[in-house]
């Protein structure tokens, strides 16, 4: 196939001016709006790191330790701002150390345009020195991606990429440029891209489909939300909330499409899935008709698919057409932008109290509180519980801190927790589950929402599978706040092991180092809490603090997380213990 | 679990490179196996056309014809059973020259398979079939028993009964 011809009409700017290549990536990026990028400098990119040099005061370059360091804290830095995170990497180990970070982008849907620098394009194929063919590699995982190899490319491809990432579902582009490509010159001007041709964002929204939800929404008795990451992405908050007042819906959350809604909502009832909250997940197999909104029937959220709401109507609301129908067949999809659709929903639904319905989400709370969250606030064991970490973080924040949490128990502790009042506050790898993502990702959010309160909940392995950021927070001395609740294990797999494989406790069992001294080599104000009464005068003293903090929680060793639905089960077949 | 059946997907995309490699990784994630590919210039200039064919149930065709339309330089993506199509493929048949003129029964197995020969060189001959599977096939097992030096058949060729609007599709787009 011929190299590609850009379809895209460009309009012939009169006024351009010469330039290199790589003067041009960093002029795109700043005609983009973008003004901060994060990355790892090597051969196949220095031109492009000069040209950061000469523009150190309009754009910002954030060195992290480890370029999967550097796309995590894009990642952050996307999720709180909804703006396109930017990451720079060279070629060969530089690019594929982005790769988990891209597929975490991918399958949360975070908008990040990746650039990588490439060998010259005489050598492509000659397996050149730091030569791998990242455009091979990252195809599956990213949104869309392109390789420049020559320099009069640059302006339209990246304009292209931005457009891409951040439009529709969101998601990671990767634009690999050739060195020669970069040193290469140019005519410059910028057009946007406005639009591809084999490209919808966005299905036009049917109004039919609309009147049809409307219709069915009227009818329940049982009417039962949950809500995704779409309703945040969408920034369909308010949308979402008039709908809910108005029908009187009690709405679950998935573990993305937490803060979309404030936890403190008399029908926010909790998060679904695996490790979600009794009640929704029950009524998930109770309810006459179910509404999904911007989420994507994960397995995770589902359980046994041919046990799930089987008795219920389905309406799924949702931009992306495939998704519809993938996991869960639907009797109503209504396609579009959440944002449009929830607004003409809202005059077509009836003012309802479902008071009674309400009621039952209440007794099931009781149940679970008394069964599982009592023992995580008000704990008779000796040893702290997550819970009761996150509460005191609540507390000391009033409920609006960012919350940056990694992978595993600390994690569906942060999830089930942690309280939200504005959107946007919760950011963590949901679908991809990748340890090592809070730290870095805490240091982008920080930078993307500097005034608010920025906090990574990380387990001891997580911490240590990108420790090396603590460098990064050094040197730019963000006022990150980082809490590690540490049980000296993998606690999700020891969770697992202990009800799954007869207590056979493989590889962990950590045996780590003093993190307070770690931190304190960094320069980093640190803390270590083992008892009660200590507690919430070191969170006290964290938020307060100004500067970067480290606080290191010993959590009781073999605390797990429930409510649970074990792979398998049915979601009504939650086990609270 | 829901019957397998033969599906001809067509996918209209920019002639971009790599999009063979990010459609066929679409597959692969799934654990597809695909029974033939075609790729070639489509009925409008600059949009290119594969044609796939692969053995699932209408379920997992439904939803990986979703996956391939939602790339950024696919146009549009299509299914069809193969009553929804008028397909062909095409063979070559590579054999040695002596056995056209000494043997007269090959002859008649050219000439009754509606077969041409393309070439006849002072060594081979190759001769070539367009029709459906079973045809090359059946011509492959009359040959069999000369010596067939070479055989190649190409994927599946298709075009649908219904209209594929792609030039419309194209024409809503107004930047």
């Amino acid at each position: 196939m011929e190299t590609l011809e850009l379809v895209e009409k460009q309009k012939k700017a009169t006024d351009t001016i010469k330039m290199a290549g790589a003067e041009a990536v960093i002029r795109s990026l700043l005609a983009e709006g973008a003004t901060l990028g994060y990355g790892y400098p090597g051969g196949a990119i220095m031109p492009v790191y000069d040209v950061i040099y000469k523009y150190q005061d309009q754009f910002t370059h954030i060195l992290t330790r480890h370029e999967q360091g550097a796309i995590h804290a894009a990642q952050g830095f996307a999720r709180v701002t909804g703006e396109t995170g930017v990451v720079f990497a060279t070629s060969g180990p530089g690019a594929t150390n982005l790769v988990t970070g891209i597929a975490d982008a991918q399958i949360d849907s975070t908008p990040l345009v990746c650039i990588t620098g490439q060998v010259a394009s005489h050598l492509l194929g000659t397996d050149a020195f730091q030569e791998t063919d990242i455009i091979g590699i990252s195809t599956p995982i990213t949104k869309w991606n392109y390789q420049i190899t020559k320099a009069e490319e640059i302006p339209s491809v990246i304009a292209k990429a931005f457009y891409i990432a951040n439009s529709g579902r969101p998601g990671p582009v990767l634009i690999d440029i050739t060195k020669d490509a970069q040193m290469g010159s140019l005519d410059f001007s910028y057009e946007k891209c406005k639009g591809i041709r084999s490209y919808t964002p966005k299905p036009e929204m049917k109004i039919n489909q609309v009147k049809a939800a409307a219709e069915l929404i009227n009818s329940a008795k049982k009417p039962f939300i949950v809500m995704g990451q779409g309703v945040i992405i969408g920034k369909a908050e308010q949308e979402l909330k008039d709908f809910i007042e108005k029908a009187g819906i009690p709405t679950a959350s998935t573990a993305l499409g937490l803060s979309g809604l404030d936890t403190n909502h008399p029908l926010h009832v909790g998060m679904v899935g695996m490790h979600g909250h009794y009640a929704p997940n029950i009524k998930t197999n109770d309810c006459d008709v179910f509404i999904a909104i911007g989420m994507r029937f994960d397995d995770r959220v589902t359980g046994d698919l041919s046990r799930y709401a089987k008795q219920a109507k389905i309406i799924h609301f949702e931009i992306d057409p495939a998704e519809v129908d993938k996991n869960v067949e639907t009797d109503i999809a209504v396609l579009g932008d959440v944002k449009e659709t929830l607004a003409a929903l809202l005059p077509l639904i009836n003012t309802v109290a479902h008071t009674k319905w309400h009621q039952e989400f209440k007794d099931l709370y009781a149940i679970e509180y008394n069964k599982v969250i009592k023992q995580q606030l008000e704990p008779t064991k000796e040893g702290l519980t997550m819970g009761e970490v996150l509460e005191g973080i609540n507390k000391e924040t009033n409920d609006d801190a960012v919350i940056v949490s990694d992978v595993g128990q600390h994690q569906m502790f942060a999830c089930r927790y942690a309280k939200f009042t504005n959107t946007r506050s919760q950011v963590t790898s949901g679908g991809l589950g990748t340890m090592g993502f809070a730290l870095p990702a805490a240091i982008g959010a920080k930078m993307g929402a500097p005034d608010r309160e920025v906090i990574a909940i990380i387990g001891d392995g997580g911490y240590q599978m990108n420790i090396q950021e603590l460098g990064t927070i050094f040197q730019t001395k963000t006022p990150v706040k980082i809490v590690v609740l540490n049980n000296s294990f993998l606690g999700m797999v020891r969770q697992w092991q202990e009800l799954f494989f007869d207590k056979r406790y493989a590889s962990t069992e950590m045996v780590n180092p003093d993190f307070v001294k770690i931190a304190a080599g960094y320069d980093i104000k640190a803390n270590k809490v083992s008892k009660r009464e200590n507690l919430q005068a070191a969170i006290q003293e964290m938020v307060t603090s100004k500067e970067s903090y480290f606080l290191e929680v010993v959590i009781e060793k073999e605390d797990n997380v429930f409510p649970m639905v074990p792979t398998g089960a049915a979601v009504s077949e939650c086990r609270l213990s | 679990m829901e019957e397998k059946k033969a599906y001809t997907i067509s996918v209209y995309t920019e002639n971009n490179l790599g999009l063979m490699n990010r459609i066929s990784a679409i597959f692969l994630k799934r654990h597809i196996n695909l029974e033939s590919i075609t790729a070639s210039q489509s009925e409008i200039k600059n949009v290119f056309r594969f044609v796939f064919v692969i053995k699932l149930s209408e379920d997992k065709v439904r939803k990986l014809v979703g996956q391939i339309e939602k790339q950024i330089e696919v146009i549009k993506a299509y299914y069809h059973t193969d009553e929804e199509t008028i397909h062909q493929e095409s063979a070559l048949y590579k054999i040695a020259t002596n056995l056209l003129f000494d043997d007269r029964q090959i002859q008649n197995i050219i000439k009754n398979s509606n077969a041409n020969i393309v070439t006849v060189a002072k060594d081979y001959f190759v001769i070539e079939k367009t029709g459906r599977r079973k045809e090359t096939e059946q011509l492959y097992d009359e040959l069999t028993p000369y010596g067939i030096k070479q055989f190649v058949r190409s994927g599946r060729i298709s075009v649908s009964k219904e209209a594929m609007n792609i030039s419309k599709t194209l024409q809503n787009f107004n930047y």
